[in-house]
């Protein structure tokens, strides 16, 4: 049977892994190769890095960190952050990252989405979006969170997905940081009308969080990053949790 | 040494690094002398069919492929590759496995995608693995069930997950992407 995915993102800094409350307030969480391997070892199913600072000359800095988590790593790694054409889709999958993950260039050209994947294939496209509850409705959010748009997730969600996403990271910013748990609202409307996975973030704080999301939701993924790095929640005692709860998961 | 074969899919970077980090000697190559000297041969694969068989056929590996006397693991679309035939792209294949790919009915996900388990495991590639280990798969097409299957997975209808045939194994799963149980297998198939 298929198993459900617990995916430790980690922000990256200028080489460091970084996380914030609301996409602010940064601070420091450790060695990005380091904190990998420890996850990989306690049965992370997955990884995904997200460079946050990635600008032209940070870019070195990124593909050699990606070349250093490939030789170390042997599970599945998803690498995002500045990415705006299929040559630096190339640079990061010669490193050695399985997939990339596009937001904010995707949005304003969903081009580039069909374009990684007829050279890459879907499986390598996830296609992040973050978004935000106005009081009505969830809007996608661009740069990292500072830029609102009238556009909705869900609208956007269906387009990156018939556009050849292969997979879509769903990020609530009300939720980020804040240990409240998922939006389930959105993460479930969303995951019933795409036909690609979805992998809910935003909002993890302790188990019965991860349990809700893969029983109200379709979500196939659920990840986290502060319960993770501060140790507030270790992935055998979640996995393990999930598992006695009947949920399909990997131990 | 263990030659990784260089062709147009992706992946073989994952490869490499989990066959050095098992402590062997690799080379990177599309060369036929080195491939038919090698100790063992891996065809990685992410890709499509149709243009990886046509780049096979273009720079004739598939005579060398079919010649190989030393083991070889294709790994997802390399296993796909040395069965008969395959739906993507209506592509023929290298024959080496009597199975046809297919396209998974549109029933659930596709592509298959995450950590799935292994039944009914045959043979010395699984030495040391229990069944239902779990291991990570990425693939919209499958190979159906038959004699040489050594090991299967049900996703949308039961499929195989490898398969053996004299001296060519296959896994329709990454062995080097599913951590541990991953390792163990590439160490069993490059002891034999």
């Amino acid at each position: 049977m298929l198993k459900k995915r617990i995916i430790p993102c980690l922000d990256i800094r200028d080489g460091r892994t970084v996380k914030g409350i609301h996409f602010e307030n940064i601070q420091d969480a450790g060695d990005p190769v380091e904190l990998a391997e420890r996850y990989m070892s306690e049965g992370a199913d997955e990884l995904i890095f997200l460079d946050i600072t990635a600008t032209v000359e940070k870019r070195k800095t990124l593909i050699q960190l990606v070349s250093q988590i490939a030789s170390v790593v042997q599970i599945p790694f998803t690498v995002g952050g500045g990415i705006q054409q299929t040559d630096d889709v190339r640079s990061l999958i010669d490193a050695g990252a399985d997939k990339i993950s596009i937001n904010s260039a995707a949005f304003l050209k969903p081009k580039l989405i069909s374009d990684i994947a007829a050279i890459f294939g879907s499986q390598c496209v996830v296609v992040a979006i973050d978004t935000f509850f106005n009081g009505e409705d969830w809007y996608v959010c661009l740069n990292g969170g500072r830029t609102p748009t009238d556009v909705k997730a869900e609208e956007w969600a269906k387009m990156a997905s018939s556009s050849g996403a292969g997979e879509i990271l769903l990020t609530s910013m009300n939720k980020d940081g804040t240990k409240s748990g998922f939006a389930l609202d959105i993460t479930s409307r969303i995951a019933d009308v795409v036909s690609v996975p979805v992998i809910a973030s935003g909002g993890a704080g302790n188990p019965e969080h991860f349990f809700e999301v893969f029983t109200k939701t379709k979500a196939t993924g659920a990840l986290a990053a502060s319960v993770f790095h501060f140790g507030e929640l270790t992935i055998p005692l979640l996995k393990q949790y999930l598992s006695d709860q009947k949920i399909s998961i990997r131990l | 040494m263990i030659a990784i074969l260089k062709y147009n899919a992706g992946n073989i970077f994952s490869v490499n690094h989990a066959v050095l980090a098992l402590g062997h000697k690799t080379v990177v190559t599309d060369n036929p002398d080195v491939l038919l000297k090698a100790d063992k041969v891996i065809l990685p694969g992410v890709g499509e069919a149709s243009s990886a068989m046509k780049y096979l056929n273009e720079h004739s590996l598939d005579v060398v492929i079919r010649s190989l006397t030393q083991p070889v693991l294709g790994i997802c679309l390399g296993m796909q590759l040395l069965c008969t035939a395959s739906e993507e792209g209506n592509t023929f294949c290298l024959g080496k496995f009597d199975h046809k790919v297919k396209k998974f009915p549109p029933k659930d996900l596709v592509p298959h995608t995450g950590w799935n388990s292994v039944h009914n495991l045959k043979g010395e590639l699984f030495r040391n693995i229990n069944p239902g280990s779990d291991f990570y798969f990425v693939h919209g097409f499958y190979a159906e069930s038959g004699i040489q299957t050594i090991a299967e997975t049900e996703y949308i209808l039961p499929f195989t997950s490898a398969m053996q045939q004299d001296n060519f194994f296959g896994t329709q799963f990454h062995p080097e992407k599913s951590g541990k149980n991953g390792l163990f297998l590439l160490k069993n198939f490059l002891s034999l």
